[in-house]
């Protein structure tokens, strides 16, 4: 048996000198940056042979690593801010990044809503903050080389706590800028505290024709009794490659739910990871994609029920227009002592073209024996008969289309509480809809 | 008006219509009566456009324009309403808003101005109240877990909104009970004009005492093979469809 070892490919060997020249400037302690980026380097950018990987090969997708990302001036972070559109005009606490890089100046630290306590990551990386030990609270991700890389380049974020009913909802803010590429990496800290209640808004977004990188974490503790409301949309531009991760920690009694919605990005990939740690806690994450072109997009999920009584639900829909690819994973694991789980999974894709691909790929593994589990996936086109009957009604076909389209992401987005992001979030599905015609 | 001239229809070469006439005037009501399998689904949606359906010779003639080559929306606005025999269940898309887009649909497309929501209430509120439909029903998603005399009612309801000047019911009588036909047919009655015609498709006479015709057309095979007064539904009723097969076998 001979010694294999891997060739390096010209994006690995790019990450591997964009680390060494960044370590020393990024914030905090550079042994376990080095130590995060010594177990990515040792298997480099996962590959279609890795199971996790075998629908998005980020070995083959990611041909260049672009040069991490600096702080833009103030300025340029002023134009950037007011040229964004997601979820404006709606009441929120802002949290602006812009290039990665928190706009301190465009937030008053000193006027916080009551019960919102909120510390920039890269001061509080510097200075060892203890809320950062609650850092990394699911081992799932831990183990992700994604979330690997994030660790090794993190360059900042914040870390927000909560400790009552947050009236208002937080809007994390993600605007890229800029037309070299840049590789962003930033990541966000939630800690719940027991029975308090918070909204959650994230928004991506950039230009068109910029070949951005960005690998945004999010981690979210929910402790006893609390309640966390997530909505995320991915309106970045069309040469962006935008890796995520969502790892999420649910005490008892505690409920979650999320939706992601995207129409941005050349290539995407959204993980969730989520844990159950305490009994009747509830989670309902959704997915709600559409692509066109030759848009990739992936949503990979994996939900442990880490105690009993814990229920969940996950329905990811996707649509797909052109030469797009579409990719479902998802994961429900029920260990041996999580008697009364209810897990229910689905994935749903509606083909609009001769060349759009979906992979679906749903899992159960389950070692209790009193537990109701469930997935399924399917890949239709639309409904000749309802596109007939729509069309005998006076409606064109564009529009019939439409109609059913918006029916069918509907389901996914409609269980969004706030009205105010529901109706942006209905409003960005439209405008998708109007760019086909 | 409408007039079809010999028309010639396939599915998957089967053959389904052979060479139909029929002329419906004005304010008229014609009945088509017909055993199961005789083509009378067929024509209704070769009519309304549906492009399962292979047309081989003839011509439909919509007030002297032959709507065969347009899209089934296109002949929606030109003022055709088919009222299905089996309405469809759109999960996802509430009743009201459907109704909204597809009025506003037609009127774009004859070049009129769209309804303001006030007047487009008032309009669905008053369609509503005839055929007795609850408000709640309306913002339910269309047809879904609509009982089938519900469904046949929407269809109603969307042909009293949208004022079409041809209406077919294709077997509008199936699966209602006695209420809902009654219901049904004094919504249909309601909208009988000078200048809106009927194809009443049924198996059987008991809708035609509801919606009386002023013409009954037989048809077995594809074609129209007897007319002629609301007696001769009476006359089919007594003596079934067995007399026109004879024919169609000699």
């Amino acid at each position: 048996m001979s010694a294999i070892t891997l060739m390096k490919t010209p994006a690995e060997t790019a990450l591997a000198q964009a680390f060494e020249s960044a370590k020393a400037r990024l914030p905090g302690d550079v042994e376990s940056r080095a130590r995060a980026f010594e177990i990515f380097n040792r298997n480099g950018l996962p590959h279609r042979r890795v199971e996790e990987f075998k629908y998005t090969d980020l070995r083959a997708l990611m041909q260049v690593a672009a040069p991490a990302a600096v702080a833009v001036s103030p300025e340029e972070a002023r134009v950037a801010l007011s040229e964004a559109r997601a979820f404006a005009g709606i009441d929120v606490l802002r949290i602006p990044f812009v290039n990665g890089y928190l706009v301190e100046t465009a937030l008053a630290f000193d006027r916080l809503p009551e019960g919102i306590d909120i510390v920039p990551l890269a001061g509080a990386l510097a200075s060892g903050h203890d809320w950062l030990s609650r850092l990394s609270p699911v081992h799932w991700a831990r183990e992700n080389p994604i979330y690997q890389l994030n660790s090794a380049f993190m360059a900042d974020g914040v870390v927000i706590r909560v400790t009552a009913q947050a009236r208002s909802p937080v809007h994390l803010q993600f605007v890229t800028t800029g037309t070299d590429a840049v590789a962003i990496a930033t990541r966000v800290l939630v800690i719940v505290e027991p029975d308090a209640t918070v909204t959650l808004v994230e928004s991506h977004e950039s230009r068109d024709g910029t070949a951005h990188q960005s690998n945004d974490v999010v981690e979210l503790i929910a402790a006893d009794g609390a309640h966390v409301r997530h909505v995320r949309l991915n309106a970045e531009g069309d040469q962006v490659m935008a890796l995520s991760t969502l790892a999420v920690k649910l005490g008892a009694e505690s409920s979650f739910n999320s939706i992601n919605v995207v129409t941005g990005s050349a290539v995407s990939r959204h993980q969730v990871f989520a844990l159950f740690s305490g009994e009747n806690s509830t989670a309902q994450i959704n997915g709600a994609t559409m692509l066109k072109g030759r848009q990739h997009s992936d949503s990979t999920l994996i939900v442990e029920h880490g105690a009993p009584h814990c229920e969940s639900r996950e329905l990811f829909k996707t649509v797909i227009d052109d030469d797009a690819t579409g990719v479902f994973q998802g994961k429900i694991i029920v260990p041996p002592h999580a008697q009364k789980t209810d897990g229910r999974m689905m994935s749903a894709a509606l083909l609009l073209s001769e060349g759009g691909a979906m992979n679906n790929k749903p899992e159960l593994e389950i070692f209790a024996d009193d537990v109701q589990c469930g997935h399924g996936a399917t890949c239709g086109q639309l409904d000749e008969d309802l596109l007939f009957y729509l069309m005998a009604r006076g409606l064109p076909k564009v529009e019939a289309e439409s109609l059913l389209i918006q029916a069918f992401l509907g389901e996914a987005v409609e269980f969004v509480e706030n009205e105010s992001f529901r109706d942006a979030l209905i409003a960005h599905v439209e405008g998708w809809l109007a760019a086909r015609d | 008006m409408l007039e079809i001239k010999n028309l010639v229809v396939q599915i998957e070469d089967k053959r389904i219509l052979n060479g139909l006439d029929l002329t419906v005037h004005d304010g008229e009501i014609a009945a088509i009566m017909g055993p199961n399998g005789s083509g009378k689904s067929t024509l209704s949606y070769v009519i309304a456009g549906k492009s399962d359906y292979e047309v081989l010779d003839g011509e439909v003639l919509l007030d002297g324009e032959n709507i065969l080559e347009m899209d089934p929306d296109a002949r929606a606005a030109a003022g055709l309403f088919l009222a299905f025999q089996y309405p469809l269940e759109i999960p996802g898309v509430a009743s009201m808003t459907f109704l909204k887009a597809a009025l506003n649909a037609q009127r774009k497309a004859r070049g009129e101005g769209e309804l303001s929501t006030p007047d487009f209430i008032k309009r669905v509120n008053v369609a509503a109240a005839n055929l007795e439909i609850p408000r709640d029903m309306l913002k339910r998603a269309l047809n879904v877990g609509f009982s089938g005399g519900e469904k046949k009612r929407m269809e109603i309801l969307q042909m009293a909104l949208f004022e079409p000047t041809f209406c077919i019911l294709d077997e509008t009588d199936s699966g209602l009970d006695i209420d809902a036909l009654r219901i049904v047919s004094k919504g249909v009655n309601a909208l009988r004009a000078t200048n809106r015609s009927f194809l009443v498709i049924t198996h059987y006479q008991r809708l035609l005492e509801h919606i009386v015709p002023d013409s009954v057309h037989v048809m077995s095979s594809g074609r129209i093979v007897k007319s002629g007064g609301k007696e001769l539904a009476l006359e089919l009723e007594a003596n079934g469809y067995a007399d026109y097969r004879e024919i169609e076998a000699a």
